[in-house]
C-alpha cells in the first residue's frame, strides 16, 4: 500500500455499524438504539449529545459488550482493528480496561469502596501487564501525579470516600488510565461536579488526551461540555444519530431540527425578559421500532413525507450530515 | 368560595416593605460521634446570613454545592427554626404569633417550596389531583372547591385536566411532574415561593419550558421567588437580584446586571468565568479556581476564601471583610471591596 494511500484511508480507532439495541423483558419493550453508525479517528474527542433516554450511555455500553444479558444487540462494534462482537469472555476481559476503558458520572460506581485508591490502581496494572507489585505501586504513584491530585504519595493510602468529588473524579479517572487505553468512554463523568470543578476536570481530561493521543468518546446533554472539549459531535434522539459534524460548525448553527431546537432553548449569555424557545412535547417512548422520523410529532416542519420512511442521512459537506428529507 | 385561605395573603406594608427580612440568620449541624454520642464536629451550614426580599422580585442564590443554599431553603420555609437571627415577614415577626408577629402555620401557608427531586415530592399512590387538592382540603376548602382549584392549577401549569388529573406521578415525565409539583405549590395562593434547583434534573428542552411556565406564572399570581441553583445561565435569565453563597455566608449581593457585569467579589467573578463557553474558539485554558470547595466543619480564619483567592494576604486571614457597598444596592464581603481595609488593592479594583 503507498504512503499516500495510507493517507487518505487512516484506520479509524472505532467503528460502530447498524448497531442496534433491544431491551426485551415480560412486561416491556424499549427499543434503545437504532441503527448507529459512528466512527472515530485516533486521537480524535467526540461528544455524544443528547436527552436523556436518547440511547448515549446504551451506545458506551454495546461498545464495551456491557449490556446484560437479556438485551438484544446487533450490528458491528470494531475497535483498533478488532471485532468486539467475536470476542470471548477472555478477550474481554484484557479488552476491558486495557485497550479500552470507561468513566462515570458517580465515581463510586467504577471504584471499590473496600479497596485504598493505591491499590486499585495497581491492581488494574498488575492484572493488564502482569508485572510485580512494586512496579504496580509505582504506576499508581505516577498516575496520580498524572491527574494532579494533590499529596499524590499520601492519598495512595487513601479509601474512596474519603476524598471530595473532585478529587474522586481524578482518582476514577487515573484508575481508567492504568493501562494507557487507545480509546476512553466517559458517560457524563462531571455532570454531577460543580462549574468550578467541572472545568478543572475537563481541562485535565483535554490535557491528559492530547499527552497520551487517546481518542475519547465524551457522553453529555451539556452543550457548553461539548463547546469545551470536543472534536466533533454527534447529537443522537430516540436511539438515532440525527447529526454529526465538527464542533465549531455544529455550534454556529446545527442543520437538523432537534439540535436546532436544542441549541436555542439552551439558556445562555443574556437572555433575561424573553421568551425562551422551546420544543415542545418530549422524546417519544422506544415501546416501538422507529420507522419514520422520530423527532415529526415534535417538529414544526414535518409533513407528509416525513412520515413515510426513516429520513436517510444526508451528506452537507464539511464533514456534516443530518437525517432530515428537507436537508442536502 | 375560598376567601377563607386566601384573606391571609394581602399585601400589609405596601409595595417598599420588603416580603421577607433576615437577619444573623444561623443553622449549625451538630455532628454526634464516639460513644456517648457526644457532639464531636459543627457544620456551620448557614453562618450568620442577611438579607431581604423584596415585593415582586426574583431574587437568585447561587453557589457551589454544599454552601448552605438548600439549609437557607429550608429555614426561609420554617422546615426547621433557625439557632439565631431573626425572620421578618411583610413587617410581621416569624413565629411569633401571639406576640403580634405571624403564626408559623399562617405564614407556611403562605411561603410554598418546589425541591429538585420531582418524584421524591409527590405521593406516588395519589393521582396528581389529590396531591394538589390536598392542603386547600386540609386549609378548610370543601372537596369539590379544592378539586376546581387542583384542576385551575394543572391547566394554569400547562397539564390539560381531562388527561392528566387522575394519573399517578409515575405515568408522567420529569418535566410533567415538575409542573405537578409547581401547581402544588400554588395551591394555597402563596406569596412567596422557593424553588431549590426545580429545574436542575431536566432536559434543556425541558428545563426552557419551565422556565417560561415559571416567568408566566410569577406575573399571573403575583408572586415572588426565591430561585436557588447551581447554573449561572439560568440564574440570571430569571432573577432581578442575585446573591452569592460561599461556605454559609454571603459572599456578594446585588442587581443581576451588577453581578454578571460587575462582579466585585474574587469568588464571583471565579464562578462566573467557569461556566463552559459554547464557542469553541473560546475555550478556557486555566481553571478560574483550584481544589473543591472546603468543607464548613472547619472554615478558615478571616475571609472563608482565602484558601482559594489569587489575592489573598494577610488581612485576609486576620480580618473578616465587611459588607462592603457599592451603590445601587451592591454589596461585596471583600477586603478589596473595602477601602481602608488594609488590603493593598482596596479601591484599587472596581
Ligand atoms: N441535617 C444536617 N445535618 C448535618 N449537616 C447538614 C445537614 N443539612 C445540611 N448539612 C450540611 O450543611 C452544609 C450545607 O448544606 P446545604 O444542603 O444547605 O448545601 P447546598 O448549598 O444546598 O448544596 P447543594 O448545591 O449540594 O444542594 C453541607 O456541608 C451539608 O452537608
Ligand atoms: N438495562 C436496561 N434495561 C431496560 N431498559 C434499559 C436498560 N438500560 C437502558 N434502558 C433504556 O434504554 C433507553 C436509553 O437509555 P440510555 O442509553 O441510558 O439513555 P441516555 O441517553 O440518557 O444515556 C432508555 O429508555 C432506558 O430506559
Ligand atoms: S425529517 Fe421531517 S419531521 Fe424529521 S426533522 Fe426533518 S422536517 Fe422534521
Ligand atoms: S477578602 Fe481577601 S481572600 Fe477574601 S476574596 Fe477578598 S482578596 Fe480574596
Ligand atoms: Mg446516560
Ligand atoms: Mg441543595
Amino acid at each position: 500500500m503507498s504512503a499516500a494511500l495510507k493517507m487518505d484511508t487512516p484506520a479509524p480507532l472505532m467503528r460502530l455499524k447498524d448497531v442496534h439495541v433491544t431491551f426485551r423483558t415480560r412486561d416491556r419493550t424499549v427499543h434503545a438504539v437504532n441503527g448507529v453508525d459512528m466512527e472515530l479517528a485516533q486521537g480524535e474527542v467526540l461528544c455524544i449529545l443528547g436527552e436523556s433516554g436518547s440511547g448515549k450511555s446504551v451506545t458506551l455500553r454495546a461498545l464495551m459488550r456491557l449490556l446484560p444479558k437479556f438485551a438484544q444487540v446487533s450490528g458491528g462494534v470494531e475497535v483498533a482493528g478488532r471485532d468486539v462482537m467475536a470476542m470471548n469472555e477472555k478477550e474481554l476481559s484484557h479488552y476491558r480496561g486495557g485497550d479500552v476503558s470507561m468513566i462515570f458520572q458517580e465515581p463510586m460506581t467504577a471504584m471499590d469502596p473496600v479497596f485504598t485508591i493505591g491499590r486499585q490502581i495497581a491492581e488494574v496494572v498488575q492484572r493488564h501487564e502482569g508485572v510485580s507489585r512494586s512496579v504496580a505501586d509505582a504506576r499508581a504513584l505516577e498516575l496520580l501525579e498524572l491527574v494532579q491530585i494533590p499529596s499524590a504519595k499520601r492519598r495512595l493510602a487513601a479509601y474512596p470516600h474519603e476524598l471530595s468529588g473532585g478529587l474522586r473524579q481524578r482518582a476514577m479517572i487515573a484508575v481508567a488510565l492504568a493501562c494507557r487505553p487507545k480509546l476512553l468512554l466517559a458517560d457524563e463523568p462531571t455532570t454531577a461536579l460543580d462549574a468550578t470543578v467541572q472545568i478543572q476536570v475537563l481541562l485535565l481530561l483535554r490535557e491528559l488526551q492530547q499527552k497520551m493521543g487517546m481518542g475519547v468518546i465524551f457522553v453529555t446533554h451539556d452543550l457548553g461540555v461539548a463547546g469545551e472539549i470536543a472534536d466533533r459531535v454527534a447529537v443522537m434522539y430516540a436511539g438515532k444519530v440525527v447529526e454529526e459534524g465538527p464542533v465549531a460548525s455544529f455550534m454556529a448553527g446545527p442543520a437538523h431540527p432537534y439540535p436546532r431546537g436544542l441549541l436555542n432553548s439552551t439558556v445562555h449569555g443574556n437572555m433575561r425578559g424573553k421568551i425562551l424557545t422551546t420544543i415542545p412535547g418530549a422524546p417519544p417512548s422506544l415501546s416501538t421500532k422507529p420507522v419514520n422520523c422520530s423527532f415529526a410529532p415534535r417538529c414544526t416542519m414535518a409533513e407528509q413525507a416525513c412520515l413515510d420512511a426513516i429520513p436517510p442521512m444526508v451528506e452537507l459537506g464539511g464533514g456534516r450530515r443530518a437525517r432530515c428529507i428537507k436537508l442536502g | 368560595m375560598d376567601t377563607q385561605i386566601d384573606q391571609s395573603g394581602v399585601d400589609r406594608g405596601g409595595p417598599a416593605q420588603p416580603l421577607l427580612t433576615l437577619e444573623g440568620l444561623q443553622k449549625h449541624f451538630p455532628i454526634k460521634g464516639g460513644l456517648m454520642g457526644r457532639t464531636v464536629a459543627t457544620v456551620r451550614a448557614v453562618d450568620g446570613v442577611t438579607f431581604t426580599v423584596q415585593k415582586g422580585e426574583t431574587l437568585g442564590i447561587v453557589g457551589e454545592s454544599g454552601c448552605g443554599k438548600s439549609t437557607t431553603a429550608r429555614l426561609l420555609m420554617r422546615l426547621m427554626p433557625p439557632d439565631t437571627g431573626t425572620m421578618i415577614f411583610d413587617g410581621e415577626s416569624v413565629g411569633e404569633g401571639n406576640a403580634g408577629g405571624i403564626a408559623l402555620r399562617d405564614y407556611r401557608r403562605q411561603v410554598q417550596m418546589v425541591f429538585q427531586d420531582s418524584y421524591a415530592s409527590l405521593n406516588p399512590r395519589l393521582p396528581i389531583e389529590d396531591s394538589i387538592a390536598f392542603a386547600p382540603k386540609v386549609h378548610g376548602l370543601s372537596d369539590a372547591e379544592a378539586r376546581t382549584r387542583a384542576r385551575d392549577l394543572l391547566a394554569a401549569v400547562g397539564l390539560a385536566p381531562q388527561s392528566f388529573a387522575r394519573r399517578y406521578p409515575h405515568e408522567l415525565s420529569g418535566g410533567q411532574r415538575q409542573r405537578v409539583n409547581i401547581a402544588r405549590a400554588l395551591a394555597l395562593r402563596p406569596r412567596l415561593v422557593i424553588l431549590d434547583e426545580p429545574v436542575s434534573a431536566l432536559d434543556k428542552s425541558v428545563e426552557a419550558q419551565v422556565l417560561n411556565l415559571l416567568v408566566e406564572l410569577k406575573a399571573q399570581f403575583g408572586l415572588t421567588y426565591v430561585f436557588i441553583s447551581h447554573d449561572l445561565n439560568v440564574v440570571q435569565f430569571i432573577s432581578d437580584r442575585v446573591l452569592v453563597m460561599y461556605l454559609g455566608e454571603v459572599a456578594e449581593i446585588g442587581p443581576v446586571d451588577a453581578i454578571y457585569d460587575r462582579p466585585a467579589h474574587p469568588y464571583t467573578r471565579a464562578l462566573l468565568a467557569s461556566r463552559p463557553s459554547m464557542d469553541p474558539a473560546k475555550r478556557r485554558t486555566e481553571p478560574p479556581l483550584t481544589g473543591d470547595p472546603p468543607n464548613p466543619v472547619n472554615p478558615p480564619s478571616g475571609c472563608r476564601f482565602r484558601t482559594r483567592c489569587t489575592l489573598a494576604e494577610d488581612v485576609c486571614a486576620a480580618k473578616k471583610p465587611l459588607m462592603a457597598d457599592l451603590g445601587g444596592g451592591h454589596l461585596a464581603a471583600c477586603h478589596i471591596a473595602s477601602p481602608g481595609s488594609g488590603h493593598s488593592k482596596a479601591g484599587v479594583m472596581a
